[in-house]
């Protein structure tokens, strides 16, 4: 893997002179590298990983995995129905799985009922849907390979030979 | 009271920046690049095994030598990485990190007043374990030569006396290794000398600009040689407390005696972590490889930069730059560093004598402490010019 994206993906605001001088390389050329993989749609965006575990509850959003069995359309495939269905801001994420059913959605909303609601108005009765079967999530432990838990002291002697 | 501590022991010399450690300690907040052990966590599969194995009910002793299974899979590593060939019955030893192997060795090849050459600046305890084994070190400072013993300067120190040389690279504190072409040289010079090497490669993972060359692979080496080595540094396990020894089998099977009355066996729930180490570790030693080298081009960069002369070291995770331009000793500067700055580093007196010209910065640290690190040092430096 391109060294510079496993640099990003652990922490997005390390500037491109220093990156350059951890790989000894012209800042421009990590520069230009950056933009590359920006203009290729690699590097697609650069956001803060919040801990929503930890933010207050009025903020705090409710979430669902959806299991959504589809009819897969003549020359489409699943692609219409997929990109009908993720063009919802209420979609999180989408993908489409092997096994009993198609695709999983991710849905998000304010309350349990926005999400309810969602699913019984919006999602459910689309044309080609055949069936949903909601999951509401819980807790989180870890997300996007990030384990979410309250700031981890340091639990090493502070010297040592 | 004091009649009941052996001579031997009272006259050890304890360390003599015990206390700047415990003004560290006792401090809050610190940044601290004084640290001699990685800041990740264990990789989890390894954590995972020790944990299995205790739920499977291993916690009984294994044979002396340590588990069939970990030394069988030392022993094919080896074979398979670099050709050494340790036979995982008789010349391979489990012990309770390097330290207990350094400590096994030398207690087992030493004569009294034996002389074992340690070549400075060095980790602190070889030259105590020496004496609590019998012998004498022949310390040899190396900070002219980059840190790297000569040929030469080897051979001037040799006599009848010379039992052994303790070498260690990697090193602990500079950061510097040797390229295979050095180490044929000193070879060379052990060899025509019956100078038996000890080679403490416990940083043999973490090199970063040519392929570490283990000594025994040397010609005419191995059966000259104990290589010493463990999983603390390499796969983060320090806490655990596993190591090996491989050499001739005379060697490993005193040591083996000595190991069995004093210590029996390694941890078995250790030793499982370890097997699991050797099978699922190696991405985990990559990946953490490649963030030490990335921390090293910054961290030498930035320490010249404000003008902290240094060498750039080939592996660990050290550096060792050179504070002689603020006029300093090692110890004040230490001292005044951390009251000043709150950053901790360790000062070079540590690591031998005739070393106040510098100090050990240990850049097993996350990059954010790094330049928190490095920023505070700048000001600190700016305030003395």
């Amino acid at each position: 893997m391109n060294e510079i994206i496993e640099i990003l993906e652990k922490d997005a605001r390390i500037t491109p002179e220093e990156i350059a001088k951890m790989l000894k390389l012209k800042p421009q050329t990590v520069k230009d590298e950056i933009k590359k993989l920006e203009k290729n749609g690699i590097i697609i965006k650069y956001k803060a990983v919040i801990n929503k575990e930890l933010v207050r509850r009025e903020d705090s959003l409710a979430r669902a995995l959806i299991e959504v069995k589809v009819v897969p359309q003549k020359d489409l495939g699943f692609e219409k129905i997929a990109e009908r269905i993720y063009s919802f801001p209420e979609v999180t994420s989408c993908y489409l799985i092997s096994g009993t059913y198609d695709l999983l959605v991710v849905i998000e909303g304010k309350t349990i009922h926005d999400v309810s609601r969602f699913v019984a108005e919006k999602l459910a009765c689309l044309e080609n849907v055949r069936g949903t079967v909601t999951h509401f999530l819980l807790k989180k432990y870890k997300e996007d390979g990030v384990i979410l838990k309250h700031k981890q002291e340091n639990k090493r002697i502070a010297i040592s030979y | 009271m004091r009649n009941i501590i052996s001579k031997k022991v009272e006259e050890m010399q304890p360390s003599g920046i015990r206390a700047f450690f415990d003004l560290v300690l006792g401090m809050k907040d610190v940044i601290s690049l004084g640290v001699g052990e990685p800041d990740f966590v264990t990789p989890w599969p390894i954590c995972e095994a020790g944990i299995y194995s205790l739920e499977s009910g291993f916690t009984s002793y294994t044979s002396n030598k340590g588990l069939y299974k970990l030394r069988l899979g030392i022993s094919n590593y080896l074979k398979d990485k670099c050709g050494l060939k340790y036979c995982p019955d008789e010349e391979i030893l489990i012990t309770v990190g390097v330290s207990e192997g350094v400590d096994l060795v030398l207690r087992s090849i030493l004569e009294p007043q034996d002389k074992v050459i340690v070549p400075q600046p060095s980790y602190v305890s070889y030259g105590p374990v020496t004496e609590l084994a019998g012998g004498v070190p022949v310390y040899i400072n190396t900070a002219k030569n980059g840190f790297k013993i000569t040929p030469q300067e080897l051979e001037k120190n040799i006599d009848k006396k010379t039992k052994a040389i303790i070498l260690n690279y990697p090193s602990n504190p500079t950061g510097v290794s040797y390229t295979r072409k050095e180490l044929y040289e000193i070879n060379k010079v052990l060899l025509k000398h019956k100078v038996m090497a000890i080679c403490d490669e416990v940083y043999c993972d973490l090199t970063y600009d040519f392929n570490h060359t283990h000594f025994a692979t040397l010609p005419g080496a191995i059966d000259n040689t104990v290589y010493l080595d463990g999983f603390s540094k390499s796969y983060a396990m320090t806490g655990w407390r596993v190591g090996f020894a491989c050499g001739p089998k005379e060697v490993i099977a005193a040591m083996t005696k000595i190991h069995q009355y004093t210590i029996m066996c390694v941890s078995i729930t250790a030793q499982m972590a370890a097997a699991e180490a050797i099978v699922s570790g190696r991405r985990f030693v990559e990946e953490m490889k490649r963030e030490y080298k990335r921390r090293r081009e910054f961290v030498i960069d930035g320490l010249n930069r404000i003008g902290l002369t240094c060498h750039k070291p080939q592996g660990a995770f050290y550096a060792f730059p050179s504070i002689k331009k603020t006029g300093m000793n090692a110890i004040d500067f230490a001292q005044s560093l951390l009251k000043e700055q709150k950053v901790a580093v360790v000062p070079g007196t540590a690591f031998g004598s005739g070393l106040d010209n510098y100090v050990r910065i240990s850049y097993a640290s996350s990059f954010d402490n790094l330049k928190e690190a490095l920023k505070r040092m700048e000001i600190f430096l700016e305030k003395r010019r």
